[in-house]
């Protein structure tokens, strides 16, 4: 079982990668929309990467109001 | 556009037999009609694209006894298809009474459904070849073909209850004839996505593929589907796929019902208005 660090480290190296942004210029508690630059239809990439890499389901309706990567990390490892 | 321009346009397409549309595309090549969605930002369905599609059915209706198979697919980075155009859908009732609002929107229902019908009723075999954002109206053009080939990046979604509204173009009636009730409840009452891999678990998706590579297996599939015969192939269809009429009708009055009501109009404002990042999210 992956702590809660580790979840949280291969998100943002996820993000990093995905979306070509320099993994040290992410941290934990980054609104990742502004961050990323990311618009609804990227966010929904980003779900789907998640969901492949973790093998979860993450239904849409509880990333709703998420805003930052620790958040995020929280409710995935929920689902581990 | 009116019905002789339509065939007239079809008419001047069959003759080439390759079509290259604002928002549309399709070539006829080695039986095969590949139909590419190219209306930027993410194939929306509107009333440019709906003409484009009537034109398009027009002519498979003269090409498909020389076709074996039908791939659909997209070239837009996002996805597969967005769905209704829902800016168009509020610009145009908000300029219109609303009888005459109501009106037109059973009009594009009516002509959708007949091209979706058709396309659903097809003899040759039909591939959605899917990738990325395939909500909406996308899902359900997606829907009316005999198998979806996914790639693993690709998401399915039913988000009209949050503007107050159902599906329209016939997802309800297809996805219950494709899928057990419990997972069309969970799709239409929570308006969550899947993705490609659970979608492929719920019985959805035939492959799944890796990311880029669902027109290369829908384009394997269509060569092996020409190793059979023509009419075999459409028979066998015929048989195990039936068309659910009936209850597409009661979908266009259902949702003509609800479009009547104010909970749409605030919806669709939302939607338009909104700068949210997340505006699929119910």
């Amino acid at each position: 079982m992956k702590t809660g660090d580790q979840t949280l480290n291969e998100i943002l190296d996820l993000a990093a990668a995905h979306f070509r942004v320099p993994k040290e210029k992410l941290s934990p508690d980054d609104d990742f929309f502004k961050t990323l630059g990311i618009d609804s239809l990227q966010t929904l990439d980003l779900l789907t990467k998640l969901e492949n890499h973790f093998r979860v389901e993450l239904p849409d309706y509880e990333l709703q109001g998420v805003s930052d990567f620790r958040t995020l990390a929280g409710k995935i490892q929920a689902r581990l | 556009m009116t019905e002789s321009k339509v065939h007239e346009a079809a008419s001047a397409a069959n003759a080439k037999r390759a079509c290259e549309g604002s928002g549309l595309s399709w070539t006829f090549a080695d039986g095969v009609i590949e139909l590419a969605l190219h209306r930027a930002p993410c194939n929306e369905l509107g009333s440019a694209s709906l003409e484009e599609l009537e034109v398009f059915v027009t002519a498979l209706e003269s090409l498909q006894s020389e076709a074996h198979a039908l791939i659909i697919y997209s070239d837009m980075k996002p996805g597969f298809c967005a769905g209704a155009d829902l800016r168009e859908l509020y610009q145009r009732s908000q300029a219109m009474e609303k009888l005459e609002a109501a009106r037109g929107v059973r009009d594009f229902l009516e002509r959708i459904h007949r091209v979706l019908n058709l396309i659903d009723a097809s003899p040759l075999t039909t591939i959605a070849a899917v990738h990325g954002v395939t909500f909406g109206g996308g899902f359900e053009l997606a829907l009316a073909c005999d198998l979806i080939i996914a790639d693993k990046m690709a998401r399915f979604c039913f988000p009209e209850l949050r503007l107050g509204l159902i599906p329209g173009f016939g997802g309800i009636p297809r996805l219950k004839r494709d899928l057990g009730n419990a997972v069309v409840r969970d799709l239409l009452l929570t308006g969550r996505s899947f993705n490609a891999s659970k979608a492929q678990q719920v019985g959805l998706v035939s492959q799944v593929v890796g990311e880029g590579e669902a027109l290369r297996a829908a384009r394997a599939t269509a060569a092996q589907i020409r190793k059979f015969d023509h009419a075999t192939v459409a028979a066998a269809k015929n048989f195990i796929k039936p068309i659910p009429y009936d209850e597409l009708r009661r979908e266009i009055d259902l949702f003509c019902e609800l479009f009547s009501q104010p909970a749409v109009e605030a919806g669709l404002r939302r939607f338009v208005e909104s700068t949210d990042a997340q505006p699929y999210l119910p």
